[in-house]
């Protein structure tokens, strides 16, 4: 497997000065920097938390720089028509916000090579097309740690979207977390096919808590599941953003994605005329990923999850640790060295102690 | 094992009873004559109003009361279309459909991110506490109980009033209603204005007891389920409830058989309640008796007094 | 006309200025770079379902499954591009060209089958064959024919080049299916206009009985309307995946099975109508994604353009042949079960 650098390097070439030359004219006046999103901006998750990002933006330059979004644009033929209108209309920095952007944001940057454009969660580049992402599966190590210590059962359940590496990794994150502080731990999973609908999470929620799961995590963006779990009085973890406010005695913690900072260091560099291609996936340490405060739990696991995430942001736990084994027992990686990215970025077995199969 | 059969009727009964609620309102339209392909639409706007007239009320029950007129005040939209417009009633149910998803996310808009007290469920003492038994029949909350009574009640109100008698007469001979001196379109109106009020009771339901919070278009495609399930029952009250629980099982099923990591993708599970409903369909349907017995001879059929 | 008035107090509501939100609203998506071009692009299926329907609409057939029609043609004419990426594109494109047509057709034909054979209501069966379809696709798109070097993302390899819809317009998305929209809409106002057959489909929506004692055959209209509408359902399904998108992914249609439900009525149910009826609605959702950008208008504001759109249309209607009926009501009383009220077949 090649390794995510490399495959950047393959697909990108170098990332030549393109900096220069980005000042068109009359056009001089103020930047524009726009962002595609995939749902409403009220899906109180993942594009959610990018507008939160984009407003950050706002907040920090001012009249510096003139931002605008659109939201809702289905990853079909219609992603490329709305990102080449927005190069057109002279934007000069374009984040497309989710996965399926992937083909149409290359297609649009080759096409329009004096914009930049920047792919979150894909893996393809150019001169002008830089990615980024976030270390989820950090905040999900934490997460696990602190289900190993709340759970009675010692079954945790994850409700996931659908099993691409991204969310595999967050399930083997979690199952590992949870191990290193009940070795006995288990989990159970389902996929709803869906980022976003709260009918089908509820539904995979009590399904997984009526097959003796007692605790609840999720790669999906509603908060049905937390709320399923306030009902039957049981724990449960947030997504992508703190969700606390739907269910006060239920979150445990969230992760939080972080997107502010990174827009605002990436605008600045546009600002600056030293934006570059770049393939950026950051983590705890980054500020890209926040835990939403420890809540319903008590002192000594609280400062477990705390300690346990001061460790990962200075390198001292690595989540992927090798030496763990997958579902037939195999060994994956070396012991006391981590998974390196590109084993990471194509995951696709589940550790030990995961029940039930990836479909294939 | 009986703490796992418990929670797993309570949860079938959650997944079933927006469905059972929509569909009863959607056969007493039908029966009527009329086809309303715009329950997805009405359960939106109903879970929408339900939701923010029970954050600002405080109450769910009169969130309840909010959905339902919700729903019912923008089934009218259809009623002015078809009814009195007497355009085509498939275009128009498909208006409201998508006016209704548009409107919602619009009015819902103030509403994202906002998580209130769920629809209480009821609690008998002594009764809801007999294990099984007790949450199952006592401790639901109030429109599980709604929903069968309203199926009884249409049952009843069909079969043995003179209410019922003349919508079916204008359901199944528009023509022959309006000799008699009923107000064809009147009925008409009533009978959406109550599939209206089922479907934003319905929606209210996703919004207030299914889940606790308002998104867009959080009804995912339940309002089609409903009108399959008209179909299913062949329009009889009594069949949608086995309808209803048969789908809302499915459902709710394909992720618990999941969860226990059987290994059918997902999809195919996920198709059975379609695949089930077409095959359903053409049982009912061939047999031309059958169907003739029960479907409403004019449904879809527009109605303008020539004289 | 009044649905601009509706949509500008629209605007009022949300305190923009209204000549400008027209502006932007209407007129900027064309005036755009490309903005024609993408204007077909987005208007090419929606057109192509649109005609289909609209025909057997007229026949009092209802199609309500375009879109699961449309997704069947994308994965058959897409199979194919997967399966043999190497062969020449003057043979590869064609063949994908049919296997998108017959895989409409064919999904078409069980709905058609149904009701011919087991009386079985088509709205009801092609919706739920709708689901069905998107739940083929998902599953295909991410197990069988999933990107082997895609990082387990659902979705297929980018076809070769050799299986991509020939673009017209250099630096356009402008593809050979936008021109197939205009002549089957035109092939289709003179099979409705000039030929017995269109005459059958006419009578047999506006006069169901009269069709029977003339002798036309209800069953063969049925398959007929459904083959006809599903081949182009899939026949639209299979440009799109060719075309603009370039590979099969979960999200292929936006909808476009129902939207061109409407595109069929606000077109009269006349094919030429159909065309004006789609750019309108592709102008809609450009004109939607404009308003976001220039104006910060939420998006939903695409969604209710259209519903007053459509209502508007159809009240309209009722409004114009309450006066036409009033001074002669006997020419048209056959318009009127034709335009604004094709009966559905009984249960």
């Amino acid at each position: 497997m090649m390794n995510r650098r490399a495959f950047n390097t393959l697909l990108g070439g170098t990332a030549a000065a393109v900096g220069s030359g980005l000042v068109t004219s009359a056009e001089a006046a103020v930047p524009k920097v726009a962002f595609v999103y995939l749902g409403p901006v009220g899906d109180f998750g993942w594009t959610y938390q990018h507008e939160v990002g984009r407003q950050e933006v706002v907040k920090h330059f001012g009249d510096k720089v003139s931002t605008s979004f659109i939201e809702n644009v289905p990853e079909s033929a219609d992603a490329e028509r709305v990102i080449a209108a927005l190069a057109a209309k002279g934007n000069q920095l374009i984040f497309t916000t989710s996965f399926g952007y992937m083909n149409p944001t290359l297609k649009v940057a080759t096409q329009k090579p004096k914009t930049f454009f920047e792919h979150c969660a894909g893996y393809k580049h150019a001169d002008n097309l830089g990615t980024y992402n976030v270390r989820f599966y950090e905040g999900r190590y934490i997460q696990g740690v602190i289900a190993g210590k709340m759970s009675k059962t010692g079954v945790i359940g994850y409700i996931g979207s659908i099993p691409i590496p991204e969310v595999v990794m967050g399930m083997n994150a979690t199952l590992l977390g949870m191990r290193s502080v009940n070795p006995n731990a288990k989990m159970k999973f389902v996929f709803i096919n869906s980022w976003y609908d709260p009918g089908k999470e509820g539904d995979a929620c009590k399904a997984l808590l009526d097959q003796g799961c007692d605790i609840i995590t999720q790669h999906t963006d509603s908060p049905a599941a937390l709320q399923v779990c306030e009902q039957r009085g049981l724990k449960a973890f947030g997504e992508a953003t703190d969700m606390i406010k739907f269910a006060s005695k239920t979150q445990l913690t969230s992760p939080v994605n972080n997107w502010g900072p990174y827009y605002v260091k990436r605008v600045q560099a546009l600002l600056d005329g030293t934006w570059k291609t770049d393939d950026i996936w950051g983590g705890l340490d980054a500020d890209m990923l926040v835990m939403a405060p420890y809540r319903n739990m008590p002192d000594d696991v609280m400062a477990l999850a705390k300690s346990t995430e001061a460790d990962i942001k200075a390198g001292k736990i690595l989540p992927f640790n090798g030496g763990m084994k997958d579902q037939s027992g195999a060994q994956k990686g070396t012991a006391g060295k981590s998974l390196d990215d590109g084993q990471l970025a194509s995951m696709n077995w589940l550790v030990e102690g995961i029940e039930g199969k990836l479909p294939s | 094992m009986i703490v796992l059969l418990t929670n797993i009727m309570l949860s079938v009964i959650v997944t079933s009873t927006p469905l059972l609620l929509a569909a009863t309102g959607e056969l007493v339209v039908e029966k009527a004559g009329v086809l309303n392909l715009g329950v997805e639409g009405m359960m939106l706007v109903g879970a929408i109003c339900g939701f923010a007239v029970a954050l600002k009320t405080g109450s769910p029950t009169i969130g309840v009361l909010g959905g339902m007129i919700g729903g019912a005040l923008f089934s009218l939209l259809f009623s002015v279309l078809a009814l009195s417009f007497l355009a085509a009633q498939v275009p128009a149910g498909l208006v409201l459909t998508i006016f209704g998803s548009g409107l919602s996310a619009l009015i819902g808009a103030a509403y994202v991110g906002i998580s209130i007290e769920r629809l209480p469920h009821l609690a008998i003492p002594g009764l809801s506490d007999i294990p099984i038994i007790g949450p199952i029949l006592f401790g639901e909350d109030i429109l599980v109980y709604i929903s069968f009574v309203a199926v009884v009640g249409v049952s009843l109100v069909l079969r043995y009033t003179h209410v019922g008698l003349v919508l079916r007469a204008v359901g199944d001979s528009a023509d022959a209603g309006h000799a008699l001196g009923y107000d064809v379109i009147g009925i008409r109106y009533l009978a959406t204005l109550f599939g209206g009020a089922m479907a934003g009771l319905a929606g209210a339901y996703m919004s207030l007891a299914y889940n606790t919070s308002w998104s867009e278009n959080m009804t995912a495609g339940r309002g089609w389920i409903a009108l399959a399930l008209v179909v299913f029952s062949t329009w009889r009250p009594f069949w949608l409830i086995a309808g209803a629980y048969l789908f809302g099982s499915i459902m709710y099923m394909s992720f618990f058989l999941q969860g226990f990591g059987i290994a059918i993708p997902s999809q195919f599970v996920s198709a059975l309640p379609y695949i089930a409903t077409v095959v359903v369909l053409v049982i009912i349907s061939s047999n031309k008796a059958r169907i003739r017995m029960s479907a409403p001879a004019c449904l879809g059929k527009p109605f303008h007094a020539t004289s | 006309m009044l649905t601009i008035i509706v949509t500008g107090l629209l605007f009022l509501m949300f305190g923009k200025p209204l000549l400008q939100s027209l502006d932007v609203f209407l007129i900027q998506p064309l005036t755009n770079d490309n903005g024609l071009a993408e204007l077909g692009v987005k208007a090419a299926p929606l057109i192509l379902i649109g005609v289909g329907i609209a025909l057997a609409s007229r026949a009092n057939i209802w199609n309500i499954g375009a879109e699961g029609q449309y997704i069947v043609g994308a994965i058959c004419g897409g199979g194919l591009a997967l399966a043999m990426p190497n062969t020449p594109a003057l043979v590869l494109y064609p063949m994908m060209l049919v296997a998108g047509v017959l895989g409409g057709m064919a999904y078409g034909g069980i709905v058609a089958l149904l009701r011919v054979q087991f009386n079985a209501n088509e709205i009801l069966t092609s919706l739920m064959l709708n689901y069905v379809a998107q739940l083929l696709l998902i599953y295909l798109v991410s197990g069988p024919w999933r990107d082997p070097k895609g990082f387990g993302f659902p979705q297929t390899a980018i076809f070769s080049p050799n299986a991509a819809a020939p673009v017209l317009v250099e630096g356009t998305r402008l593809h050979l299916g936008v021109v197939f929209a205009l002549v089957v809409a035109v092939i289709g106002w003179l099979v409705l206009s000039h030929t017995i057959l269109g005459f059958q489909l006419r009578v047999q929506g506006s006069a169901p009985r009269a069709a029977r004692f003339a002798g036309f055959s209800d069953k063969k209209l049925v398959w007929l309307a459904m083959l006809v509408s599903g081949g182009l359902a899939g026949l639209a399904g299979l440009f799109e995946v060719s075309g603009p998108i370039g590979q099969l992914t979960t999200t292929i249609s936006p909808g476009y099975g129902y939207t061109a439900i409407i595109v069929a009525f606000l077109g009269r149910l006349h094919p030429l109508g159909v065309v004006l009826a789609g750019l309108l609605l592709a102008l809609s959702y450009l004109g939607g994604e404009s308003a976001q950008i220039e104006l910060a208008l939420p998006s939903a504001v695409t969604g209710i353009f259209q519903g007053v759109l459509l209502f508007f249309l159809l009240a309209c209607d009722a409004l114009i042949l309450y006066r036409i009926r009033g001074a002669d009501v006997g020419r048209f009383a056959g318009l009127k079960a034709r335009f604004v009220s094709p009966k559905v077949a009984p249960l």
